[in-house]
């Protein structure tokens, strides 16, 4: 028997079939669902007479289209009602549990799978969502999908795919003071390029990973779709067992022991095979800010916005150009000199209560410098902000002229009415820094909570490390 | 689904790398329940002058002069010629069906993104991947030559120039009989029913903590 990394245990665990060629029917343990990309799959059920094949598996939330703001209304536009109705009643229909928008426990669908335990290690999780990457922080497999391909986990338990190959990003070392997880995971991209895992499945060890909490792990494996790969896990230890249990949806007594025995099992053998490793120092990495529009461009807070004319490639270079040119930047501006005028503190990627505990550190006691318009924290789920509020962190970020939101994915992508204008330049938290991602024209910068804190008082980016919090 | 075999279409070149699917399909337009209709939001904020909305007639917006797809020599498009990485981003299937709705059956790239090309194959589009110097090679003809047309033949996996250039490509066997046919993947896995059925039970047994919904 070979030595197997955790992706290939995981994998060899679900497969149903396998044909000559390699295509396999992978069993799915999980399906998360949102409203935005289950529609029409649901539709295709129903028009080819099709039965949903295990209504236990599924767990529902709207969480793209729900406004953030006051929600005893009901949500305005009617087009996201249609869709967030649209979810509840298919819900209803084919007895799937849903977390509806006034419930507490309503968020954005990765960050309420680890809460209540229905992401647990070993599973198989899919999600009509590119960003299900999240859940591999726990030790499964977990992949987005398209809507056809939720169509048939709907009606069949399975997916058909090919098995990935293997790549191990190890963060060697220790990172300094004050660098977070967002930074990691940034820092990663800016080294492989968001196709650098294209292909593959990402597994990330090393010191750096490994002394991360279970929260932290999650924001990069969150960005593994970022760097282009499909999944991104990390294997099994103390922490994530203590993080699953007492969970609502986790095992209980006698089958909490049967899991947990097998759960500390889940690791990669230490002699496997990867078909790519990268190693990155943890100690070299600083804290990232992106400055362009894909997350690959990204540079640490003490350089500079490159400049186009240094790269031979000249499809790279008029790329570097138009994403300046977008942005509204000068090459070898440095990046301290980048004054935005809006802040977004939430998304998949940055919404958890560690998330906001570390903005809030530094924001406390201080007010939004003048040129910031607008600041909106807006938490990963209901019990989220429950936990944050007692803690006394909603008064933080209302004292320092944040507004504080009802959960959702917000201004992450904009669906509802969170938005950026045209040229409007914003430090976000979130993952994705493509044109017209917030709202058309906008200009997003992608960061950690900290950093984003830190330009919100100070009013530009700065190495958050400097300031006195 | 359309099956997809052979197809003599005309080219058009978008050149750029890393497209991802928000600029294939906006935010705004995925509030949609049904899978069609997309096609005239494709690439809405590179191809209109204004800010589009769902619902809006695009047959009135002023067009963006400056971008490829409006251009008089490229009008009944079915192939897209594009660079690497094309479709990053969010896995929403609304890409693909914005391009298919457009008119669009082939994309060549150098490489696409894993999920996009995935739904590609679900919604009868073929992606073709193709060495990044056959790609440039490509778009200097397309440029170079108004009307330029290729010819893609899935069965025996290969793109002919004008010229008669042949460049082969690669594509999975299932994915290939699918397209070929316009199979519905889903009868096909559900001939696996009772292979799956005593999978589950299997699994049952082995991690019964995964299944049940309630909470406990």
């Amino acid at each position: 028997m070979s030595a197997k990394t955790l992706y290939d245990k995981l994998w060899d665990r679900h497969v149903v079939h396998c044909d000559d060629d390699g295509t396999c029917l992978l069993y799915i343990d999980r399906h998360l669902v949102h409203e935005v990309t289950s529609p029409q799959a649901f539709e295709g059920l129903r028009l080819a007479g099709r039965q949903l094949w295990r209504s236990d598996a599924n767990i529902a939330v709207p969480d793209h289209n729900v406004p953030t703001t006051d929600r005893r209304e009901g949500i305005s536009d009617p087009l996201s009602r249609i869709q967030v109705e649209t979810l509840d009643a298919n819900c209803t229909d084919y007895g799937i549990t849903e977390f509806a928008m006034n419930d507490i426990r309503q968020g954005i669908v990765h960050i309420i799978g680890p809460e209540q335990g229905v992401t647990l290690p070993g599973m198989t999780i899919v999600c009509g969502d590119s960003h299900t990457s999240t859940h591999g922080a726990l030790g499964c497999l977990a992949f987005g999908i398209g809507t056809s391909e939720v169509e048939h986990v709907l009606a069949t338990q399975c997916i058909i795919q090919k098995k990935a190959r293997n790549m191990l990003v190890s963060v060697d070392g220790q990172v300094g003071h004050g660098i977070t997880s967002k930074d990691i995971t940034l820092a990663i991209i800016g080294k492989i390029g968001t196709a650098g895992g294209t292909g593959y499945v990402v597994e990330y060890g090393g010191d750096a990973i490994r002394t991360l909490s279970v929260e932290g792990r999650m924001t990069v494996c969150n960005m593994s779709i970022e760097a282009g790969a499909r999944a991104g896990l990390i294997a099994v230890d103390a922490k994530t067992i203590d993080y699953v249990k007492g969970r609502p949806y986790a095992p209980r007594g006698d089958l909490w022991d049967k899991a947990k025995t097998f759960w500390q099992t889940l690791q990669s053998d230490p002699d496997a095979h990867y078909d790519r490793v990268v190693h990155l120092d943890a100690a070299s990495i600083r804290p990232q800010v992106s400055w362009g529009t894909s997350p690959e461009m990204v540079v640490a807070v003490d350089g500079c916005v490159p400049d186009p004319a240094m790269e031979p490639d000249h499809v790279k270079r008029e790329g570097m150009q138009a994403a300046l040119t977008y942005m509204g930047l000068v090459a070898n501006t440095p990046i301290t000199e980048i004054y935005p005028e809006t802040i977004f503190i939430g998304s998949c990627t940055n919404a958890r209560i560690e998330d906001l505990r570390a903005a809030a550190a530094v924001v406390k006691g201080h007010k939004l410098a003048a040129n910031i318009k607008r600041a909106l924290v807006v938490p990963g789920s209901g019990l989220v902000k429950q936990q944050a509020e007692s803690e006394g962190l909603d008064k933080v970020f209302k004292q320092a002229g944040f507004e504080w939101r009802e959960p959702g994915c917000s201004m992450c992508l904009g669906m509802n009415e969170d938005r950026l204008s045209p040229q409007e330049r914003c430090a976000s938290t979130s993952n994705r820094n493509f044109e017209g991602r917030q709202g058309q024209g906008g200009r997003t910068h992608l960061v950690s909570p900290a950093m984003a804190a830190a330009a919100a008082i100070v009013g530009h980016f700065v190495d958050v490390r400097t300031l006195e919090v | 689904m359309q099956a997809f075999c052979k197809l003599n279409g005309l080219v058009a070149p978008l050149d750029r790398s890393n497209i991802d699917t928000d600029a294939i399909i906006p935010k705004q337009f995925l509030k949609s329940i049904k899978r069609t209709g997309f096609g005239p939001n494709l690439f809405d904020e590179w191809r209109y002058l204004d800010h589009g909305e769902i619902g809006m007639d695009c047959s009135k917006r002023p067009l963006n002069p400056a971008f490829v797809l409006n251009q008089p020599r490229y009008q009944g498009a079915q192939i897209l010629l594009t660079r690497e990485n094309f479709g990053c981003g969010s896995s929403r299937e609304h890409a693909p069906w914005a391009l298919l709705d457009f008119g669009f059956r082939v994309v060549i790239a150098p490489s696409f993104a894993d999920i996009f090309a995935n739904n590609c194959f679900k919604n009868g589009i073929l992606p073709v991947v193709l060495p990044a110097e056959d790609v440039a090679r490509l778009f200097a003809e397309v440029a170079a030559t108004p009307g330029y047309r290729l010819h893609v033949d899935l069965e025996k996996q290969q793109v002919t120039t004008p010229g008669g250039e042949v460049f082969r490509f690669a594509v999975d066997a299932f994915s290939k009989k699918c397209l070929l046919q316009g199979l519905d993947d889903i009868s096909l896995t559900l001939e696996h029913v009772d292979e799956i059925k005593a999978f589950e039970a299997r699994r049952k047994l082995e991690e019964p903590w995964l299944f049940g919904s309630s909470r406990r």
